[in-house]
Parts: structure tokens; C-alpha cells; sequence
């Protein structure tokens, strides 16, 4: 008898035996379709965390210093680095002018407060003070219009450039470019709209406003957290760069030789180490919890393929007197077992998928096909692993006894 | 050569604590076109004489041939395939698949001897054609009648061309009505040249065989082939 006729035979074995069984093999599966739905959902969050990461940490630039008064992640003492002077816009100035491997420096300060149109309100907006060259620091891109001028942050003019998900909230079916909108109690002129962004792990880019600096200072807060994006003019020479911004801006805080600075030089680098370190973590748990209720679901499939193979010991003993080596056998239960994994790994996916849409609106994780090919491998694996003990015990049996029973 | 050749036979289980000595040293011989009956009381060791010759179980001690093979000292899988091959099995119970059609039960063993389906289908057609079931193939069991169900047994075990038929208290669950009905269709294979080997505790059923092995305590008792006209 050849293989195929074997597998072939197996399948529609197997295929009765479940369907005869429904409540019970649906029962047994159940550890199988939680392994299957946590596997398939921690692969496909992970990836997507990893995108939206790769994206958010894009936005960053890598060829950007963020200058600033407390470091990203530190050992000191909260009480050391406390009371450190805050930066204040003509900083910016200095180290543009004095950094010769600086190309520009954007000015940063935020807050939330609602923005309002004329009959609508966007309750917390991220509003964001800047300069006339964060534009391009920050790699924004314009929808429409345009960004704000040198003189009108230097007259700090009451114009404003809306994020994508604003504009439309304000402005659902008109362009917002020439509108007025109120920012906090202050009117402004919508002047751009940026491109919509999407997912970004670090708030959110699209419910964001980008008001002057200045204005942002007299209307808002005189003291904000005030820290600079300094883009290096070339990416070869971000080290020679990070030294000799550190120089300047040492000799702009007139800090003494041989004391510590009191401010830092931040990069993206911090933040992808601190990401390889939670995803790890994350990974972890996951192949763990994974791990464990496809163990947990093999031995329950373990378990009903005994029941399946005592049930069915009579049939055993007719199949082996007319002709069925124990290798038939094996490959008969063998099947079964990945077949009700198989199931339970299908269930799992199905259930699976619905989460992983709502996901979506999170993080831009989509089900690859390879998560459902390692899944359905999984799930077979499984079944394969559980069935063998069984189906080995059911392969082995004596005929004459097997005739015997009831 | 003889079909059947059986040297010193023994078969000894181990019972708890207790040995039993199924058979003691048992040599018979059977030809081709023979239709034997065995006959002994339960506990005799006729059963397992059928166990032996049908190859579903290995000797302790002395020398099976079957078809001029020893078979005595063959594995499973060997055992699996002489089954296949050359004996076919009709139970008391008649031990068909619940679940599967008459014509899947018949098609079983040809799918064992690996028999393309094409081929299989239209030989277990034929064989249930000779027991009479032309109407009844895609029956499962339990729409048929026990006669019926016999007979699809009946077909089962000749689908292959065995050597053998190997018939354990065949008409045990039939009514004696139905019982003569599968004693005649023995009879008729008896005559078309088959070989049949027929274990009961019945005389009535004996009296259709042509030899007569009586069978107690693990001995043969009596061996005799009669003149009896069908």
C-alpha cells in the first residue's frame, strides 16, 4: 500500500472521527486555538511595533542632535540634574551660526490645549512652537500651503500650520488653508496642512499644531521645556559633529573647563537600544505563553487520541486482520492528531484575524502570510508531537486481542 | 505441497500467575480445496488453532508453513501482508466497519494491497455481485440485515483471492433461517474451488464440511474426513 493511498485513507478517517465527535474535538482544541491566537497575534503586533517603530524613529532623523536639558535616559540623580538652566530661543541662533557641521536647528516647545474653528473643537491638541526651520529638520511635508516665514517667527505672527487629522476634524469639507482657527483664547490663520503621517508611537503627528515659537512663548508659556533638533549637514560626520556641538554649547552655558555638562546631546540611537529591549522582552513572554498552551493543548490532544485509539480498538483489530501494518495505523492516527491541531490552528487564525484588524488602527500591523504559515506549522507540529504516543500504542496493538474487544 | 502445514504446534500463554497451554504440539495438515470444520468446546483451544492458521498470531514453539512459507517466526508487518494476501476472515460478529458503505468495507483490503481505485472499485463491485448485494453497495451496516451483513463479510474476505476462508462461528449471530443461507453460499464456494476453513461449536454447521477436526483441551481428538453429500 503506498503512502498516498495512506494519507489519502487517514484524512477521510480522520475527518469522520471529528465530525463525529464535534463537541469533544472542539473541546480538546481549545489550548491549541489559545496558542495559535496568541502566537499569530504577538508575531503580528511585534512586526507592526517593529514598522511603527522604524517609522516614529524615521521621524527622528538620524542625522539629528537633540539638544536638550535633560538626557533620555540617565543614572544621575532627578535632584542633580534638577535645577539646570532651560535654553531659550536665541540659543539656537548661536549654535546655528557658531557649528560648523550644523545645517540648521529647529526650536521645540509644546503643550495641549483645545483648537477650535468657527462650530468646531478639537479638544487636547499637541501644539507645538517652532522655528522657520524645523520644516525641514523634522522632515515635515505640506498638503497644502505653506510653512511659516523667518519673519513671520521673528514678528511672531498668529498663523499656524494644521496636522492632517486636525484639518480634517476642523474642516471636514472645506481646505483649512486661510481659515481661522482659535488656539487656546488666540486667533490664527491655518496658513499649511501637513501630510497625513499615520501610526507614530510617540503621540500623535497628524493632532498636532505648529504655531511660530515666539507666539507660542508670549501666548502659551514663557518657561516651556525649550530643547533644539539640530540637523548635521552630513551624516558621515555625526561624531566630529556631536563634539563640536558639544563644544559650543559649552561655551554658550559658560560651563567651566573640567566640570560636567549640564545638558545633553540626545540621538535616536537611545531609543532603538530601549526598543531592542522591550521588544525582547515582549518576544519573550510571548514564546513563552505560546510555549506553554500549545504544551497544555498537546497533552489534551495527547489525551483524546488515547480515548480515540481505546474507542476504537475493535476497528484497529478488523483493519490489521485484513491487511493494515502498523505503519497504516500510525499514519491513520498520526492524521487524526494533526488534523483536530490543524482545525484548532485554523479556529485560532480566525479568531485571530478580527484582533489583528482593530490592531490596525494602532499600529500598522497587518497578518503576513507568514505568520499564518508559521501558525498552521505550529499547529501541525503540535499535532504530530501529541499523536505520536497514541498512535504508536494503537500501531503496536495485537490483533487477536484488538478483535477481542468490545 | 500442502496449503496448510502445521509441525508441533504449542501456543502457551501466560494467564496472571498461571501458564495455559492453548495448544500442545499440534501437526495438521490442510490441502487446497479442502472445507474443513473445527469443532471443540469453548476453551478447547479452537480459537486460537483459528488465531494460528489465520496468521494473526505466531506459535510459542513449532513450524507453520502456509503455501510452502514458514510463517512462524514472521514479524507484524509480514503477518500484516500473508493476511492481506491470503486469508480471508468471516467473524461471528462480522466485524465491519460501522461506519463505512458495504462497498468501502469490501474495497478495504484491496486498499491495503495498495490496488488503484479505479481497479479496487470495480473488483469489490464484482465480489459483492457474487454474494448476491448488487443493490445493497452503498449501504452502511446497520441498514443491512444480518444476513446481508454477512454477506458483505463474506465478500470482503474473498475481494483479495485468498488462499483461505476463514470462518469463525459465521452463522453465531444469524437466525437459522438466515444461517442455512450462508451455509449454502459456503457450499457454493466450497464447490467454485475455494478453500474454507469453518471453526464452530454448531454440528449442524459442521455437517456441511467434508473433513471434521474435533479439538479439546489444546489436542485434536478426532480427524476425520467424511462422505457426507452436501
Amino acid at each position: 500500500m503506498n503512502l498516498l493511498t495512506e494519507i489519502r485513507e487517514g484524512l477521510s478517517i480522520s475527518w469522520w472521527a471529528i465530525r463525529a465527535n464535534k463537541l469533544r474535538s472542539g473541546l480538546t482544541t481549545l489550548g491549541i486555538v489559545i496558542g495559535i491566537v496568541t502566537v499569530s497575534l504577538m508575531a503580528t503586533a511585534i512586526s507592526g511595533l517593529n514598522q511603527a517603530f522604524l517609522r516614529s524613529v524615521a521621524a527622528f532623523g538620524s542625522d539629528v542632535y537633540y539638544v536638550e536639558k535633560f538626557p533620555w535616559e540617565s543614572d544621575d540623580m532627578w535632584w542633580k540634574i534638577n535645577n539646570r538652566r532651560d535654553f531659550a530661543i536665541s540659543d539656537a541662533h548661536v549654535i546655528a551660526s557658531e557649528a560648523k557641521h550644523v545645517q540648521a536647528v529647529s526650536v521645540e516647545a509644546s503643550g495641549n490645549w483645545p483648537v477650535k474653528s468657527r462650530d468646531r473643537t478639537a479638544g487636547s491638541v499637541w501644539v507645538v512652537g517652532n522655528n522657520e526651520q524645523s520644516a525641514l529638520v523634522r522632515q515635515l511635508n505640506l498638503e497644502e500651503g505653506r510653512f511659516f516665514t523667518e519673519a513671520e517667527v521673528d514678528g511672531a505672527r498668529p498663523v499656524c500650520v494644521l496636522g492632517a487629522e486636525i484639518a480634517q476634524k476642523l474642516f471636514p469639507r472645506e481646505s483649512s488653508v486661510g481659515k481661522q482657527v482659535k488656539i487656546g483664547e488666540g486667533n490664527f490663520e491655518v496658513i499649511g496642512v501637513n501630510e497625513k503621517f499615520g501610526p507614530f508611537l510617540f503621540g500623535n503627528m497628524d493632532h498636532q499644531v505648529i504655531i511660530p515659537i515666539t507666539r507660542f512663548l508670549s501666548d502659551f508659556t514663557h518657561r516651556p521645556y525649550l530643547f533644539f533638533m539640530v540637523k548635521v549637514r552630513d551624516a558621515a560626520q555625526m561624531a566630529e559633529a556631536k563634539e563640536e556641538l558639544r563644544g559650543v554649547v559649552r561655551k554658550l552655558r559658560k560651563v567651566p573647563p573640567g566640570m560636567e555638562d549640564d545638558f545633553a546631546i540626545n540621538q535616536q540611537d537611545i531609543l532603538i537600544q530601549k526598543f531592542h529591549q522591550v521588544g525582547g522582552i515582549i518576544a519573550t513572554v510571548g514564546l513563552f505563553i505560546t510555549g506553554l498552551s500549545m504544551f497544555v493543548g498537546g497533552i489534551g490532544i495527547m489525551n483524546i487520541m488515547f480515548v480515540s485509539v481505546a474507542e476504537r480498538t475493535r476497528e484497529i483489530g478488523i483493519r490489521k486482520a485484513i491487511g493494515a501494518k502498523r505503519r497504516t495505523i500510525l499514519i491513520q492516527f498520526l492524521i487524526e492528531g494533526a488534523s483536530i491541531c490543524l482545525l484548532g490552528g485554523l479556529l485560532g487564525l480566525a479568531i485571530a484575524f478580527p484582533i489583528s484588524l482593530v490592531l490596525k488602527k494602532y499600529l500598522p500591523a497587518t497578518m503576513s502570510l507568514a505568520v499564518v504559515g508559521l501558525a498552521i506549522l505550529i499547529s501541525l507540529f503540535t499535532g504530530v508531537v501529541s499523536g505520536l504516543l497514541p498512535a504508536a500504542r494503537a500501531a503496536r496493538m495485537n490483533p487477536v486481542d484488538a478483535l477481542r474487544s468490545e | 505441497m500442502n496449503l496448510i502445514r502445521l509441525q508441533s504446534i504449542s501456543r502457551r500463554y501466560q494467564m496472571g500467575a498461571e501458564l495455559v497451554h492453548a495448544l500442545r504440539d499440534v501437526s495438521l495438515t490442510i490441502e487446497r480445496g479442502e472445507y474443513v470444520a473445527i469443532m471443540g468446546p469453548s476453551g478447547s483451544g479452537k480459537s486460537t488453532l483459528m488465531n494460528l492458521i489465520g496468521c494473526l498470531d505466531t506459535p510459542s514453539s513449532g513450524r507453520y508453513e502456509l503455501n510452502g512459507t514458514d510463517v512462524s517466526e514472521m514479524n507484524d508487518n509480514e503477518l500484516a501482508e500473508i493476511r492481506n494476501r491470503e486469508i480471508g476472515f468471516v467473524f461471528q460478529t462480522f466485524n465491519l466497519l460501522a461506519r463505512s458503505t458495504a462497498l468501502h468495507n469490501v474495497e478495504l483490503p484491496l486498499i491495503y494491497s495498495g490496488i488503484n481505485s479505479e481497479e479496487r472499485r470495480n473488483v469489490a463491485l464484482a465480489a459483492l455481485a457474487d454474494v448476491g448485494l448488487t443493490d445493497r453497495v452503498q449501504h452502511k451496516p446497520n441498514e443491512l440485515s444480518g444476513g446481508q451483513r454477512q454477506r458483505v463479510a463474506v465478500a470482503r474476505a474473498l475481494v483479495n483471492k485468498p488462499s483461505i476462508l476463514l470462518a469463525d462461528e459465521p452463522t453465531g449471530n444469524l437466525d437459522s433461517k438466515t444461517g442455512i443461507e450462508i451455509m449454502a453460499l459456503f457450499q457454493e464456494l466450497w464447490q467454485k474451488g475455494n478453500t474454507i476453513i469453518v471453526v464452530t461449536h454448531e454440528e449442524a454447521v459442521a455437517r456441511h464440511a467434508r473433513r471434521l477436526i474435533r479439538i479439546r483441551d489444546g489436542l485434536i481428538a478426532s480427524d476425520e474426513t467424511a462422505a457426507i453429500d452436501p
